[in-house]
């Protein structure tokens, strides 16, 4: 069965600050969906609020994954229901090591399912991982290095990436992955991100910009503004914007964009 | 019942509700007297000079003061029981052990006869025959490792020429209470040139004895020479007797090198105040590493006094505080002469209204030119009910040196967190996560199998399931 992430009127405020106005989005495994739009529009806030961050409060609407509301449920309790978030500014964790990170991460799942299970064996783990940094071409040295800890900017998302490989999602969102990578970096982590999607993998992939769009092909665009999605359509709609910029949406909505 | 064993159970009673029913072959009466003294030191059949060197130290327990810094100390002195003869302690029953400590035995898979041993309720272990091979290996080095009743008996000149130099009697009130009922510990020599390629663990020797509450310990490591020192466990340890207060002094000769390894888990009724000094000649180096867990009390603070030209020394410390403890730890480092160089990093974890405090003596002499110090103190809470206190001292008398200070206390953050739950971790698992990575410096200098144990126990501390 395919597994849906349905958002219904979603408002979300931050300090008692309204952000999101009530966002409708549908997105279904093996569907790769863009959601770009002007800083400040609330695309992070959307992403911060799906995985479950504290300090986003959900004042109205709902969030339906796999037929369970979503907005119930503890960060760790969404993951390990199949939703990732690839954050655009992943938290260095100093002193453990990408391996044992990911290796608790496996484990936490596996226990979830089944409280007596001992933990994945560590040869099968090594195996696994090596495999998953083969395919995001992660240099082996990787695994032991300290999680985001002195990572450069590309270094911190292709850990991102490799995190979303090794735990295997059914929907990823990722949070303006393509930010502060120059144009190698950008075309590996998007390589990277291709790889995953698919019958497998849905993704919602937020950007700002066009460009990681060359890379990943989109099967619907959605442009947020003011808190809410204003347009959707499809990949030559990403085109559209790289010609014309924000600036007509903002005028055809003008209201929201003054909201 | 006799009236004392009743005194010495309402000291206990506070803490752990459970009844003693021990009988002692001999106890010394409660508080501390030249009587205790001369016949303890009659029991043990030492030389007039220990006697005499006892009764001293005696006199200066009596005049000098209590501490008025560091932490809080409720104990009555003459309350305490000073002396009772090992060979007796170990007969108390299974069934004395309080509950919480058995639970943490389970949780950490440790075997029935160890468990006994660190409960201190049992003395024989299967490992006295590993003692002994170890032993075999040691004598033909020509490397002594004998408790020091043992090394006050055989090596009777050796012992005196080094016994209470590094730290006398006079240093401080505990290190004079430790010098006037000293009983156990180890003596530990390694002859010149001589490297001790595995590290000495006091865990195998003190089977034999169980482990004491006032005890001492020399090591003398000859010029050019090499040794690794390990003394507690990460289980935790259980003793009837509240007070300890240990003395340990390291001579580390010329171009010599010394590592000490302290893991303490005491259970949370007990006092440790331990003094813990090393005096390091020329081109010779002193490492400590050490890691406190238990007790409701621990002053603790490793020290170098670094006396030879191009003399190295490091602390390497760890503190841990649940609820209802108190870690005051740290480090003091002494820059006697030139080019000497040391490096101090604390590590403290306050949990569940615990506190944790460093406390540091940086001290450079005149004439220390080129001396180089770095200090790094992290401490690390979990929540806002707990404490931590940083009492930095640099004293430096020397205008030609390098130092450095640093200092930070940081909270579990909510975005650290965040980021690991997110990835599917429960939250009390993130945290604990989060705690080993910041203790990953210390627990990686240490031997295997204590480092997986010591992050298990943390772990186990973390979820709260410890008390």
């Amino acid at each position: 069965m395919t597994s849906v992430l349905e958002i219904r009127n979603l408002h979300v405020s931050v300090a008692d600050k309204p952000i999101l106005k009530g966002v409708n989005l549908l997105v279904k495994q093996g569907e790769v969906h863009a959601l770009m739009g002007p800083n400040g529009t609330g695309k992070s806030t959307l992403a911060y609020t799906l995985m479950g961050h504290p300090l986003y409060v959900v004042t109205g609407g709902q969030v339906i994954f796999k037929g369970v509301d979503l907005l119930e449920l503890a960060p760790d309790e969404r993951s390990r229901l199949g939703l990732f978030l690839a954050f655009q500014y992943p938290v260095a964790i100093p002193g453990v090591s990408v391996a044992n990170f990911l290796r608790t991460a496996l484990n936490a799942r596996r226990r979830a399912a089944n409280p007596a299970d001992k933990g994945i064996p560590i040869p099968e783990f090594r195996k696994l991982l090596k495999a998953k940094m083969d395919m995001l071409q992660v240099s082996h040295d990787f695994a032991g290095r300290y999680l985001n800890d002195g990572f450069s900017g590309g270094e911190k998302k292709r850990a991102e990436i490799l995190q979303m490989a090794t735990l295997d999602p059914e929907i990823a969102v990722l949070d303006e992955t393509d930010s502060g990578l120059d144009i190698d970096a950008l075309r590996i982590v998007a390589e990277g991100v291709n790889k995953l999607a698919g019958p497998n993998m849905g993704a919602l992939v937020i950007t700002h910009y066009q460009r990681i769009l060359n890379y990943i092909k989109p099967n619907v665009v959605h442009i947020m503004l003011g808190g809410q999605i204003v347009e959707s359509g499809e990949a030559d709609l990403a085109l559209h914007l790289e010609e014309r910029g924000y600036d007509w949406v903002r005028e055809k909505y003008q209201e929201k964009a003054e909201a | 019942m006799s009236e004392q064993v009743a005194e010495l159970e309402k000291l206990s009673e506070y803490k752990y509700g459970f009844s003693d029913n021990v009988h002692y072959a001999y106890q010394s009466q409660r508080g501390l007297n030249a009587g205790v003294v001369r016949t303890l030191s009659g029991m043990k059949g030492e030389p007039q000079w220990m006697l005499d060197f006892r009764l001293k130290a005696l006199d200066i327990f009596n005049k000098k003061p209590m501490p008025t810094w560091g932490g809080k100390i409720s104990l009555d002195l003459d309350e305490i029981t000073y002396y009772t003869r090992p060979s007796e302690k170990t007969e108390s029953s299974w069934d004395d052990v309080p509950a919480d400590i058995k639970n943490t035995f389970d949780k950490l898979g440790i075997p029935e006869a160890e468990r006994k041993f660190l409960a201190g309720v049992g003395a024989q272990y299967e490992s006295e025959m590993v003692y002994h091979s170890v032993q075999k290996h040691l004598e033909e080095l020509g490397v002594i490792f004998l408790s020091s009743d043992d090394g006050l008996r055989q090596y009777p000149e050796l012992f005196r020429e080094h016994f209470g130099k590094v730290v006398p009697p006079t240093d401080n009130k505990f290190a004079a209470c430790n010098s006037a009922v000293w009983s156990g510990g180890s003596f530990v020599y390694v002859p010149k040139g001589v490297h001790v390629e595995m590290p000495l663990q006091a865990y195998f020797r003190l089977n034999a004895e169980g482990t004491g509450q006032f005890e001492r310990t020399l090591i003398i490591v000859d010029e050019g020479a090499q040794v690794h020192y390990v003394e507690g466990c990460t289980a935790p340890t259980y003793s009837r007797d509240s007070f300890h207060s240990g003395v340990i002094e390291i001579i580390v000769k010329k171009g010599a090198r010394c590592r000490y390894t302290t893991i303490q888990n005491w259970s949370t009724n007990v006092y440790n105040l331990v003094t813990q000094r090393a005096v390091v000649h020329e081109g010779a180096t002193m490492e400590w590493v050490d890691a406190n867990l238990g007790s409701q009390l621990t002053m603790k603070y490793p020290s170098c006094y670094l006396v030879g030209e191009g003399a190295h020394g490091e602390i390497l410390s760890m503190a841990f505080a649940g609820p209802g403890q108190h870690q005051d730890t740290g480090g003091k480092v002494v820059h006697g002469a030139p080019n000497t160089t040391s490096k101090i990093t604390s590590k403290s974890i306050s949990r569940a209204g615990g506190r944790t405090s460093y406390r540091g003596l940086l001290k450079v002499y005149k004439g220390a030119t080129g001396s180089k110090s770095s200090v790094v103190c992290d401490a690390l809470l979990i929540d806002d009910k707990s404490r931590s206190d940083t009492y930095p001292v640099i004293e430096i008398d020397e205008n030609e040196v390098t130092i450095g200070h640093e200092a930070s206390v940081s909270k579990v953050g909510e975005e650290q967190l965040f980021y690991l739950m997110s990835r599917g971790i429960p939250k009390d698992q993130a945290e604990g996560l989060v705690v080993a990575g910041f203790i990953e410096p210390l627990v990686k200098e240490l031997p295997m199998e204590y480092a997986v144990e010591l992050n298990r126990l943390v772990q186990l501390q973390m979820e709260g399931s410890v008390g």
